[in-house]
């Protein structure tokens, strides 16, 4: 059975006055033990909140609706009452998030905002807990970590500060990791260590991972198996080599598209996806897609695309996807 | 650290050298001066001189201010021209009762503030969260006097829980050590004496802390709010923090920087006086006795009593900045 299981997630935010935005709408992906998973798509697809909402962070507001299920080993998460799901959070699942700067707490010491971690879920106090801090922070990665630990976050680098949030999440081995752009506010150089970093701190652990990016370049380093989002719904799930060699689904060739190669001639142009996430179509219209996409043809209207299961474990969200090549497609059959 | 208190101390130099500059010219320029106080109506055009020649007020201005600044540099702020006393005798004796109305306004004014503003914020847009923030408004419009007429008429006059007039029953005959009336009960461990004078300011320090309160809350809820959208507070509940933790140790903290800012601001302005509360409940402070000198052209009086404001206001303002740096690491002085 799978570690995590989210089946049909729905996250509806309605004002008063004004109409309900589904910002999530009807999600499921599922990760297994140790297991690297991405949810890749465009800002304002809906993959941070999709995060939250397992992890019961979404600010609370009157007009917000979460549905579904988010099964985590054995128990709905979305059904847990307060007290038990901060039981769950940081013990079991932790998270790390996109801005290192802001996310840590400016007045307080990296030391204390580590310890109190290890105070919440393991009990420990005093100089043990100290010294398992320290030790936190030279796992992963910062060098000197007794002064670190007394230091304050604007005097820690950006990559250190990423690192000590990273040693935050993982200071009670929990079984998942979810990382909400963990790079995006980093150098590139930067970037690089703290993937590698993530990369060693899951092998060595067995901690499954949730990867939330943008950039396919993590993804093909990292995911064993992707999530493609699209206008609040997963439009394409396969294994990392399926979805890089094959992609099915239009916004994902879309995607791939857009990235740019080294190794592409002098003057060749970048191919981005026409439009801008908020072109959407609903989806009990039809596809979200469909008006920047390509390949879109009358049957993209009307209904919303069914999933599609393909050979493999992948599926996609089309009518009209993009061809294989047909030999592979033969021999697979 | 203790350069930074030097150097703040040092920069209060030149700011009283400017403040009494500006004061004495602009006092000297009010029509009127003590003679018309002192002689009223009646006087002739040569005792007025007369006087004016002792007060030594028939001099060039600058020669006055040289002397008024000779005197300062000896911390001698000279004497009333209306009760003859010492300017330091009658501040020390006045100034104990503004400071025990503050700190009675500012502790009320702080107990609720803070709480309810962040109960405020929790709650947003619900019942507390509209009748706190309603509330406030009429905190900061109602004038204070009246509030004060009000208070003294409920409590007082029409209920009988609390006294109406003074610092303190007079028969009761307490010992005088500091002029902080409660302070002396406390060190003369006459227990009844401090309790009186204790009695003697919750009337006048409910009136004076309206608006200190009002403006307390609105910034603690304003605070809180912005707080409670950052992202640290987000990674503080991802650790699966219990409630009270991320209240107060990620929350409330970060949110009390603002705050801070605004209780020494407002601390300072109470230590100037309140002149109409302290006449409603016939409270001897220094701000009726202030006013008191600026009709009478006490210009001795005016001038020490405000330098010596100055500089309380300048090292409240320290305190502040001090306890700021105490909170926020960021803002840490050298």
């Amino acid at each position: 059975m799978a570690l995590l299981e989210v089946d049909d997630l729905s996250v509806t935010f309605a004002r008063r006055g004004q109409r309900a935005v589904r910002a999530v709408d009807g999600v499921s992906f599922s990760v297994d033990a140790g297991e690297v998973v991405g949810l890749v798509g465009e800002s304002g697809c809906g993959k941070s909140v999709t995060s939250l909402a397992i992890m019961g962070l979404l600010p609370k507001q009157p007009g917000l609706r979460v549905g579904g299920r988010a099964v985590f080993d054995g128990t709905d998460l979305l059904q847990l009452d307060d007290r038990s799901r901060r039981d769950i959070r940081g013990r079991d699942i932790a998270m790390i998030f996109q801005d290192p700067l802001s996310s840590l707490n400016p007045v307080l010491p990296i030391g204390l905002q580590v310890t109190e971690v290890l105070t919440r879920h393991r009990g420990m106090k005093g100089d043990a807990a100290a010294k398992e801090a320290a030790r936190l922070l030279d796992r992963v990665g910062i060098p000197d970590p007794k002064r670190r630990l007394k230091e304050y976050p604007h005097q820690l680098s950006g990559g250190m500060r990423q690192r000590a949030l990273i040693a935050m999440a993982v200071a009670c081995q929990p079984r998942l990791l979810i990382a909400d752009e963990p790079t995006t506010a980093l150098d590139v150089t930067i970037q690089a260590q703290i993937l590698e970093l993530l990369k060693d701190l899951v092998r060595d652990s067995g901690t499954a991972l949730v990867m939330i990016t943008h950039d396919l370049g993590v993804v093909a380093g990292m995911c064993d198996s992707i999530n493609v989002l699209y206008g609040g719904r997963v439009v394409e799930t396969a294994r990392r080599r399926p979805l890089f060699r094959e992609p099915r689904h239009p916004y994902t060739v879309g995607l791939l598209g857009s990235v740019p190669r080294l190794d592409a001639g002098r003057g060749e142009r970048l191919n981005p996806i026409p439009g801008s996430v908020r072109d959407l179509l609903p989806w009990p219209d039809g596809c979200a897609f469909a008006p920047r996409c390509s390949r879109r043809v009358d049957a993209c209207v009307g209904e919303p695309p069914q999933l599609v299961l393909a050979h493999d474990g992948r599926s996609y969200r089309c009518v009209n996807p993009a061809p294989v090549p047909a030999p592979r497609e033969e021999e697979k059959r | 650290m203790i350069r930074f208190i030097v150097r703040r101390l040092l920069q209060l130099i030149p700011t009283l050298f400017g403040l009494s500059l500006l004061l004495f010219i602009w006092l000297r320029r009010l029509p009127g001066g003590p003679e018309t106080a002192i002689l009223g109506e009646r006087g002739t055009p040569e005792m007025r001189a007369a006087i004016r020649h002792n007060l030594g007020l028939d001099e060039p201005i600058l020669i006055q201010y040289g002397r008024f600044i000779r005197r300062m540099i000896r911390l001698d702020l000279g004497t009333s021209i209306a009760t003859k006393r010492e300017v330091t005798t009658e501040f020390l004796q006045r100034f104990p009762g503004t400071v025990e109305l503050t700190v009675t306004a500012m502790v009320i004014a702080v107990g609720i503030g803070i709480p309810l503003g962040y109960l405020a914020a929790r709650r947003r847009g619900r019942l507390l969260d509209h009748l706190s923030v309603g509330g406030s408004l009429v905190g900061i419009c109602i004038p204070v006097f009246f509030l004060a007429y009000i208070l003294k008429a409920i409590f007082s006059e029409n209920l009988g829980w609390f006294p109406s007039s003074g610092r303190q029953d007079p028969t009761i005959g307490a010992t005088r050590i500091t002029n902080f009336f409660v302070l002396d009960g406390l060190m003369t461990r006459e227990w009844d004496a401090a309790a009186d004078a204790l009695w003697h300011l919750v009337l006048p320090g409910l009136a004076l802390a309206s608006i200190p309160l009002a403006i307390i809350v609105r910034i603690t809820r304003a605070s809180v709010l912005e707080v409670l959208n950052e992202d640290f507070v987000r990674t503080a509940e991802a650790k699966g923090l219990t409630e009270n933790v991320v209240r107060r140790r990620h929350v409330l903290r970060n949110a009390m920087l603002p705050v801070a800012t605004s209780i020494g601001l407002l601390t300072g302005g109470l230590l100037s006086g309140a002149v109409l509360t302290e006449t409603v409940f016939a409270f001897s402070g220094i701000g009726a006795f202030l006013a008191d000198s600026i009709s009478q052209r006490d210009y001795p009086v005016l001038m020490g009593f405000i330098m010596i404001i100055a500089v309380v206001y300048v090292l409240v303002n320290l305190i502040v900045d001090l306890s700021y740096s105490l909170i926020d690491p960021r803002v840490r002085v050298r």
